[in-house]
Formats: C-alpha cells, structure tokens, sequence
C-alpha cells in the first residue's frame, strides 16, 4: 500500500511539473489575451466566415433539394411519357430555360408584350414537355409542366444563391455575406415548399394554389359547361335567383390558364350588363393567421405577372362593373404543396360568403361573374 | 463547395478543436488532482469549469464537422374521399395516382353497388406548437 502511495505521488509530481498550477494558469491568462486580442482585431473576420459557413451548409441542403427535385421530374418523365431516349439531357437543358421581361422604358402596351413573351414561353414549354414525354396525354403534359417548372425554380434559386455565395467569398464582402444569411431561412422556406410541390406535380394531387379553382368547381358541378378562353371553362349557374358565370382553369391537369381573358370575353359578351364580378383566390396568410381563413374585400384577385390583372380592370373600367374579392388565406409552403384539409374546408364557406354577397349586393334576376382563380391541378369540374 | 458532394473541414480547424481537447483534459486533470492532493477545492471548481467549457466547445465543433445535411422529399400523406351520390356513402382512402376531385370512378358503393365519385382530396397537418 506504501508502496503505490509513494508511486501514485511521483507519478503526481513528475507530471504536475510541466502543467504545475503557475505554469499552467500562465497558460491559460495568454490564451485568454489572445483570444481578446483576436476577437479586437480578427472579430468581424470571424463573424464573416461564421456567416459563410452558415450560408455554405444552406447551399449545400439547396443543392440537395435541386438534385432530388431533378431526379423526380426524370423518373416522372420516364415512368408517364415512356420516352425512346433518356430525357436526361432534355431535362437538363429544361432547367437553364430563361425568360427576358420586355423592356419597359416605354410602358405603352408593355402588358401585350409581356403577354406575347409568356405565351411564347407556355407553348415552348408544352412542345418541350411532348417531345420528353410522347405518351403523356394533355392532363399529364400539364402535370409534367408544372413538375418540369419547379424543378426549374428550384435550379434557379440554387445558382443565384451560389452566385452569391462565391461572389461574397471572393470579394469578403461583409454586405453581402450578411444579406445572404438573413435571408436564407426565407429562401429555404421556399425551396423546400418547391421541393414539395414536385411531388404534388408528379402525382397530379390538388395543391393549395387551387383553392379558388375549387371553389368555381363546386358551384359548377352538375351543369353545362363551355370553353370561353384558351383553357377557361365555364358554367351558367342559376345562384339565389340570379344568372352566375363561374368559370375556372380546365382542369384536372396542372393548369392556371387565362381567367382574365374569359372574364373580359364574358362582359363584352352581355354589353357591361354584370351587376358583380366576385373573384375567388388563394392569398398568402401573415403570421399568426389561420390557413384556411376567409377576407373579403374588392379589387381583382389575380396573382401572377399581372397581365390577367390588367385585362380584368380594363373591362372593369370601361363598363364600369363593381368588383368583390374573396381570398382563402394560407402560407407559401401549402400554396404549392397538396391542399390541406382546412383549405378544402374553406371551399364550403368561401361558397357561402358568395351567396350571401350575392343577396347584398345584388338584385334578383341579375348576372354576376364568379371567377376561381389558381392551379386547377387534380380539381376537376 | 459548388461541385463537391461534401462540405469541406479545413486542417487549421481541425487542429483547433484538438488543441482545445488537449487543453480542456488537462484542465480536468489539474483540477482532479488539485481536489486529491491539494485539497484546493475552489481552484479545482475553476479549473473543472475550464475544462467542461473546452470540452463542450471542442465537441459541438467537431459534431458540426461530422453533420451531415441528409434530404429526402417524401410524398405527403394524402387522403381521397368517395362518396356514393345515390345514398351519401362515403369512403376514405389513400391518394393514388389519376385521382381528381369530381372524377366519376369505377370504384363501387359497398350499400347500392353505385359508381362513387371523389368528393375531396386532401392532407391532415397536425399542427406545431
């Protein structure tokens, strides 16, 4: 026992020499020197690359995220269009498609213009999509598109957050390193709700979008139905003792068509005789609001680039038509992701805020406009 | 970064977090042995301080070098709803693909052997507090 004491303590003492309480706690006063002096000098150096790092490992989820949603639109494109050739190539040359705004130094029927370029750009996607997919039927072909869309956007967000990225690494820039940072728990919000719009897509699922296109098929089920713009349907509706024109995108392929236009056709169609045009939309909810609440209020309800818009509010202008809009709220993730029950729900009382303001703002024996607006994915009529 | 499949660790960051152990074991060591031999319990207290402070940093440093970003996108959860016209029966089953809301489907009412249509098509969330 003596023995292993008298070991235990110059084993102690051997070592307690060169980490001796003096010597170490010199030690440990340099370091924390040094580390003042590096946080005085290095501190936002180091903040710097904290924030790259940061940035860095969002980039590398986001790449991820590209490369899953990739893949989906290739087997999808395989397993529904039954192509001779790989569509790989296609698929990829499909992801760097770009788009140019018209110039708009002159602002004199930029609206037409801009219409040109998009229609342009639909139909060169749907050639694209027929070409990848040569078994694919009309609804799949919309399917596909709007699969082959997110994927894009997916592609996009990706390389401009790269581009950033390495610009800010590059230059060290603080400015931009910063803004990248702050903004990347928003940019990964949306990406990861495209990243769950491609399933939808794939499976042809209903999304939260189509909330307004819901709507219009519920109010239409059952009666004759015409096509009046290029991919609009509409129905003649007898609604509390009133003539109601809902129309929607066709569906049940991946679709938001051009509601504007059918809305313009309808009124030049009765001389401006429209008592009320109600629109029905799906609109992104602020924090704190519930999904599937329902606003009203007046203006057109249209989103997008704004051409449809413009369109509604010429006619509107010109016969002078009041306008009501119903808006069913929900966040960007469950605009584009498979519809959630609360905003199937929704539906139900949006069609009774449509009734009752019908009765209030209308007289019997009237014609009104009931738009909904959206993707028309999975939602027949 | 834009071409790896790895986010990279840089060797200086590596040796940082090894020195950091280094450092952070011998101040648990002096405080071990400030405790048994010299019974100095408030330098022992600091010096474990120290320690476990160094220790924790070293580790949560190199458990981010060892994380690894792992996505998937899984489809969602979503639910069709038949109902028969004829007599209001109504159905719950899984999505499948080629389902739309107001299809007329081949799929048949268990009471009245009617064609049943798809009435909704939707996903429960259950919501985060």
């Amino acid at each position: 026992m003596m023995v292993f004491d008298s070991l235990l303590t110059s084993v102690h003492s051997k070592l307690n020499q060169p980490f001796g309480g003096d010597t170490l706690s010199w030690i440990f006063t340099l370091l924390i020197y040094i580390f003042f002096a590096i946080s005085i000098l290095y501190g936002q150096r180091i903040q710097l690359y904290v924030w790259l790092r940061e940035v860095e490992g969002s980039l590398y989820k986001l790449k991820r995220i590209r490369d899953e949603g990739r893949k989906i639109a290739i087997e999808t494109i395989r397993e529904i269009g039954k192509p001779a050739d790989d569509p790989t190539e296609r698929v990829d040359r499909f992801l760097e498609y770009f788009t140019i705004q018209p110039v708009s130094m002159d602002p004199a029927r930029v609206v037409w213009k801009l219409e040109h370029i998009l229609d342009v750009r639909d139909n060169r996607f749907k050639d694209e999509v027929k070409l990848m997919a040569p078994a694919a039927d009309k609804t799949q072909i919309n399917n596909l598109e709007n699969t082959l869309e997110a994927a894009l956007a997916l592609n996009m967000i990706y390389k401009i957050i790269r581009h950033y990225y390495l610009l800010g690494k590059k230059t060290l820039s603080l400015y931009i390193i910063m803004q990248l940072q702050m903004i990347m728990p928003m940019i990964m919000r949306e990406a990861e709700a495209y990243a769950s719009a491609l399933k939808a897509f794939a499976y042809g699922q209903p999304i939260g979008d189509g909330a307004g296109a819901l709507v219009a098929a519920k109010l239409m089920r059952g009666y004759q139905k015409r096509k009046i713009a290029k991919d609009v349907v509409v129905a003649t509706v007898p609604i509390e003792g009133r003539t109601a024109y809902v129309l929607k995108a066709e569906g049940p392929g991946g679709n938001v068509a051009k509601p504007g236009e059918a809305i313009k056709q309808l009124i030049e169609e009765n001389n401006g005789k429209i008592a009320s045009i109600i629109i029905i939309d799906a609109a992104l909810k602020l924090e704190g609001e519930k999904t599937g609440e329902i606003a009203e209020g007046v203006g057109v309800a249209i989103g997008g680039p704004g051409v449809e818009q413009y369109k509604v509010e010429e006619s509107l202008l010109q016969y002078k038509v009041p306008i009501n809009a119903i808006v069913i709220k929900e966040d960007i993730a469950d605009a584009v992701s498979p519809m959630r029950k609360e905003i199937f729900e929704a539906a139900e009382n949006a069609i009774n805020r449509i009734k009752r303001l019908i009765k209030e703002r209308t007289k019997e024996g009237d014609t009104v406009i009931i738009a909904g607006i959206g993707n028309t994915i999975g939602i027949g009529q | 970064m834009e071409e790896s499949s790895q986010v990279k660790i840089s060797t200086a960051f590596l040796i940082i977090i090894f020195l950091t152990l280094i450092l952070s074991f011998v101040a648990i060591y002096v405080s071990i042995s400030a405790v048994i031999w010299e019974s100095d319990y408030t330098g022992a207290l600091s010096w474990l301080l120290i320690g476990f402070i160094g220790l924790s940093l070293a580790t949560y440093m190199l458990y981010q070098t060892r994380r690894r970003i792992r996505i998937s996108i899984k489809p969602q959860p979503v639910m069709t709803t038949l109902v028969c016209e004829k007599c209001g029966f109504k159905n719950l089953r899984e999505f499948k693909r080629g389902d739309y809301v107001f299809k007329e489907t081949d799929e048949k009412c268990p009471k009245c052997n009617e064609n049943m249509y798809i009435a909704a098509i939707y996903r429960e969330v259950k919501e985060q507090k």
